[in-house]
Parts: C-alpha cells; sequence; structure tokens
C-alpha cells in the first residue's frame, strides 16, 4: 500500500465569473513522481498553487476544501503559511532566479529556513548547486548575478534554491516548457533520482512528458480531475472514455 | 493594399523623426542659449561669494547662497520624500497586490495630485506654516517641497514596481519569505534602476522649481545656518536677477541657470553611475 503525502477533499476554486476547480478529490502518493495531466486551461495550475497557498497572492480566488498534508489542512487560515511554503520547492514554468548573485539565491533561502553562519552556508550553497549539476558550470563565478546564466541554467539554479529549503515536496509547473532539450531532460532525470526523497508533483499538458516520468497520475479536463491512478494502469488501461480519447491524441 | 501599408509605414517614420528633430532643436536651444549667455557672466567669484550689498544692481558678490540653499533644500526633501515614498510604493505593489480597485483608486488620486500646480503647494505650506507657527524657513521649505515632490516620487517608483513579474512573487513567497522582505529585498533590488530614476526626476522638480519655495523658504543672501532660518533658492534668484533693471545682473541670472542645469546634470551621471552598478543583478524577464 502506498503512503499519501496529499489528500485533497472537495476542493473548489471560485474566479470572479467562473468555477476554476470543481469538487477535487486526489491523493498524492509519497516518494513518487504524481504528474497532473491535462489540456491548457483545464486547472492545473490552479490546483498546483492551492497546494502551496499561492493563490493567497489573488483575492479573487475563492478557495475552498481541504488539502491535508501530514494531516494538517493547508488551507486552514491559522495555518503557518511560510512554514508550510518551505516545506514545498516550487519550479515554474520559466526560471525566476532573484535579482541578487547565483551565491545569493541559494543563500537566501537557505538562510529562510534558518541556517547561521557563513562557513555552513556557503558549504551548503555548494553542496546544492552539485545537486542541480550546476557547480560545475559557476563555481569561478559565484559572486556574478544570476541574471547572467543562461535559461536552463537559470532553472537548475531555481532547482538548487527549491531544495535549499529542504522541502519534503517539489511543486513543478511545467519545469520543462521553456528550456532546450538538454536541460529539460536533465530535469527530468533529476526528478527520478530524487524522488526516493521528495514527494514529487509535476504539471504538464505533454503527454510523452508524462509517459517518461510519472508513477501516479491525475487526468483534469475543464476543472475536474476525471481519472487518477498509478501511471502503468493509466496508460495502458484507461477506465474513462475521455482518458481513452485524449491518450489516443484526438481530443479537442 | 500593400502599397496602402509601405506609404503608412513611410508616413508615420518621417513623423517620428520630425517630431524627435524638433524636440532635440528646442532641447538645443535652451542648452546653447544658457551656455551661451551664462559663460559670459560666469566668474569664479559668482561660485564662491555672497551677494554683497547692491548685487542685484550690479555690484560685486555671487549666488553661492543659492547654489549651497538650493541644495540643501532639494536634497532634504528629495531625502524625506525618498524615505517616505519608497514604503508607500512597496506597499501599494507588495502589501496591496490583487487588490486591484483600491490600487487604481490610489493611482488616480496620486494623479491627481501630481497634477496640482506648485504655488497651490506653496500655498497650501503657507497655510500650514501659520498653523502650526513656523515662519519663512529652510525646514517650511523642505516640508513644502517633500509634499510637491512626494506624488511624483511615488508614482514614478510604482510605474517601475509594478513590472515586476507575479512568477518572482510566487518564487520569493514559496521560499518562505514574507511581504516586508520580498518588498525591501526583491522588488527594490529588482527595480533599482528605476527607482533611482524616479528620485532623479522628483530632485529636478525639486530643485527647480520657484512657486512653493516663494512664500515657504523665503531668500536672504546668506547662507543657511539653521532649518528655522530662510534659505536662497536657484530658481528665485534668477528671478530676482532677472527682474533687475541693469543688463550684467541680467546676464548674470543665465549664468545662474547654467549652474543649476549643470547641477542637475552632475546630479544625473552620479545617480546612473550608481544605477549601473546596481542594474547587473535585475532579471530580464
Amino acid at each position: 500500500m502506498m503512503e499519501t503525502a496529499i489528500k485533497i477533499n472537495n476542493l473548489n476554486v471560485f474566479a470572479e465569473k467562473s468555477q476554476i476547480l470543481k469538487n477535487i478529490n486526489c491523493e498524492i502518493p509519497k516518494n513518487k513522481i504524481t504528474v497532473i495531466l491535462g489540456p491548457s486551461g483545464c486547472g492545473k495550475t490552479t490546483l498546483l498553487k492551492c497546494m502551496n497557498r499561492l493563490t493567497d497572492l489573488y483575492p479573487e480566488l475563492k478557495v475552498s476544501g481541504e488539502i491535508l498534508i501530514n494531516d494538517k489542512n493547508v488551507l486552514d487560515p491559522d495555518a503557518d503559511i511560510y512554514k508550510l511554503r518551505q516545506s514545498m520547492g516550487l519550479l515554474s514554468q520559466r526560471p525566476y532566479p532573484l535579482p541578487m548573485t547565483i551565491y545569493n539565491n541559494i543563500a537566501y533561502a537557505l538562510k529562510l529556513r534558518g541556517v547561521k553562519g557563513n562557513r555552513k552556508i556557503s558549504l551548503l550553497v555548494m553542496d546544492y548547486l552539485r545537486q542541480a549539476n550546476l557547480y560545475e558550470e559557476v563555481r569561478k563565478r559565484l559572486k556574478e548575478p544570476a541574471s547572467k546564466l543562461s535559461i536552463g541554467q537559470q532553472q537548475r539554479l531555481c532547482l538548487a534554491r527549491g531544495l535549499a529549503v529542504n522541502p519534503e515536496i517539489i511543486l513543478a509547473d511545467e519545469p520543462t516548457s521553456a528550456l532546450d532539450p538538454i536541460s529539460s531532460r536533465f530535469i527530468d532525470e533529476k526528478f527520478q533520482e530524487i524522488k526516493t526523497n521528495y514527494t514529487i508533483v509535476v504539471v504538464t499538458h505533454i503527454l510523452r512528458q508524462a509517459r517518461r516520468i510519472a508513477d501516479h497520475v491525475i487526468f483534469m479536463y475543464l476543472g475536474e480531475v476525471i481519472e487518477q491512478g498509478p501511471a502503468a494502469q493509466f496508460f495502458e488501461n484507461p477506465r474513462e472514455e475521455q482518458t481513452r480519447l485524449y491518450l489516443d491524441g484526438m481530443f479537442n | 493594399m500593400k502599397r496602402r501599408l509601405k506609404v503608412e509605414e513611410a508616413f508615420f517614420r518621417v513623423m517620428m523623426n520630425l517630431s524627435t528633430a524638433f524636440i532635440l532643436l528646442i532641447l538645443g536651444v535652451i542648452i546653447y542659449s544658457v551656455f551661451e549667455k551664462g559663460m559670459k557672466a560666469i566668474s569664479w567669484e559668482m561660485l564662491t561669494s555672497i551677494p554683497s550689498g547692491g548685487y542685484y544692481y550690479g555690484k560685486g558678490g555671487g549666488i553661492l547662497n543659492a547654489i549651497v540653499g538650493s541644495m540643501t533644500l532639494a536634497f532634504g526633501a528629495t531625502i524625506l520624500a525618498f524615505l517616505i515614498g519608497l514604503p508607500v510604493a512597496l506597499y501599494i505593489n507588495v502589501f496591496l497586490h490583487g487588490k486591484k480597485k483600491l490600487v487604481n483608486l490610489i493611482r488616480f488620486i496620486l494623479d491627481l495630485i501630481w497634477g496640482i500646480p506648485s504655488i497651490v503647494y506653496g500655498a497650501f505650506g503657507f497655510t500650514l506654516m501659520v498653523l502650526v507657527g513656523l515662519q519663512t524657513s529652510l525646514l517650511a521649505g523642505i516640508i513644502t517641497v517633500t509634499l510637491f515632490i512626494l506624488p511624483i516620487m511615488i508614482r514614478s517608483m510604482d510605474e517601475i514596481l509594478r513590472t515586476v513579474p507575479d512568477g518572482l512573487m510566487e518564487a520569493t513567497y514559496s521560499l518562505g519569505s514574507n511581504k516586508s522582505e520580498l518588498a525591501f529585498k526583491i522588488f527594490t533590488r529588482q527595480s533599482v534602476s528605476g527607482i533611482i530614476t524616479a528620485v532623479l526626476l522628483s530632485f529636478g522638480r525639486a530643485i527647480g522649481d520657484a512657486a512653493s519655495v516663494l512664500f515657504t523658504a523665503g531668500y536672504t543672501d546668506n547662507l543657511p545656518n539653521s532649518l528655522m532660518e530662510p534659505v536662497a533658492t536657484l530658481p528665485l534668484s534668477i528671478f530676482f536677477q532677472l527682474s533687475s533693471p541693469v543688463p550684467e545682473v541680467q546676464e548674470r541670472a543665465y549664468a545662474s541657470a547654467l549652474v543649476l542645469t549643470v547641477i542637475i546634470l552632475i546630479v544625473s551621471l552620479f545617480s546612473r553611475g550608481l544605477g549601473k552598478r546596481y542594474h547587473k543583478t535585475k532579471i530580464n524577464f
């Protein structure tokens, strides 16, 4: 039996005039890669942003329901939102490095996590850069601004930064959509490599990518979860007609 | 159809070139006339001494009182307006993020008070002074000019800060940052060059305005030595010299205008240099 990392009950999200998410119920298994799959505009990203409460930034969104992580409801207004967000690393569609040096991008995350002491911080910065396979490329220019890096390097920097807050969960919103094929493959492979230590949730609309990395799939369409289950079953033997059509590329 | 597009393109290109040339021409004429007339009258004595008795009728002395006065007043007001304005602009963009109606209202009001003529600020400042029993002084001048440049400062910073993408905000929050951290560490860093431009714009307005200081800062031939005493300013000094019936004194007015222009130029170049140092860390999204 799989352990559940995130359990979502009756999640509804309303915008001013429309309902973005309709009564979402799903479970995300621990230490696996869960892919949220579906065509553009089906609410995948909103679902992801509910999990670390980035939806708070947009007051026009009304969120109701329950998202349980370690038996605590993320959506509880009294939840410690800073700690909660630190328990999840975020990788977005395009990299958003912070406007500071390469070194400080990671050090900033470490300091927020409460790491103290310059020596300790500098050791950890290098460690996380190595984990994101960036250290060799940047070790001579750690004091240069992150803006000088290529997009692929920036995304790896963001991955390093996301890992530096020491999260349990990694939320990735189409993390490879802006990247070249080599950087994309690195991210995909990295997820495979680190999933024993993290619960990874990846939003994508690319079927190939989903097939390549998913252990578990949540298929969404028009704000609803159509089907969810282990990847093998989902791709080989889908239960729902809509899933079958989507997998056959006949969806419109 | 293709032909029409080509003609359209050519037409607008010519129009744009013409208007650019026109603006440059006007700018050139202004700078040329200030330099041409000002260089004749400018002297070391003028820059380093205060007016002697009868200066405005052609006797010796200089405008050091106005140079020092204007610098003190404009720097004071700019620093004060920056200290108030930056937090306000950050508050609008970080703490009120997403509250579109309220933010639009605030922007609308700021734009309105930006448009109020500076003489009205002068009169308002004067009323305020009478109310609290303050006399024409450097302090009253600084307060009035601060009020006058505050909407300029806030709105120019606001225009830069609102270009910070939501994605950067989300990325920062997802690391566990709070709003103040986001505002002061991320938004300001990403916008340094634009913030410097806003400060510069405000400084230019502060040092160049005559009407707001007329009743509030007053005028004196002495150097400022206390916040509570009147202070001379370059725009008023230019006005008094131009009003003189003596042609040499009128020429000195152009020399004073030249000094004002050069001060703004130096401050601009200095802050541009400062901005460039930080510009490198800005992420281009």
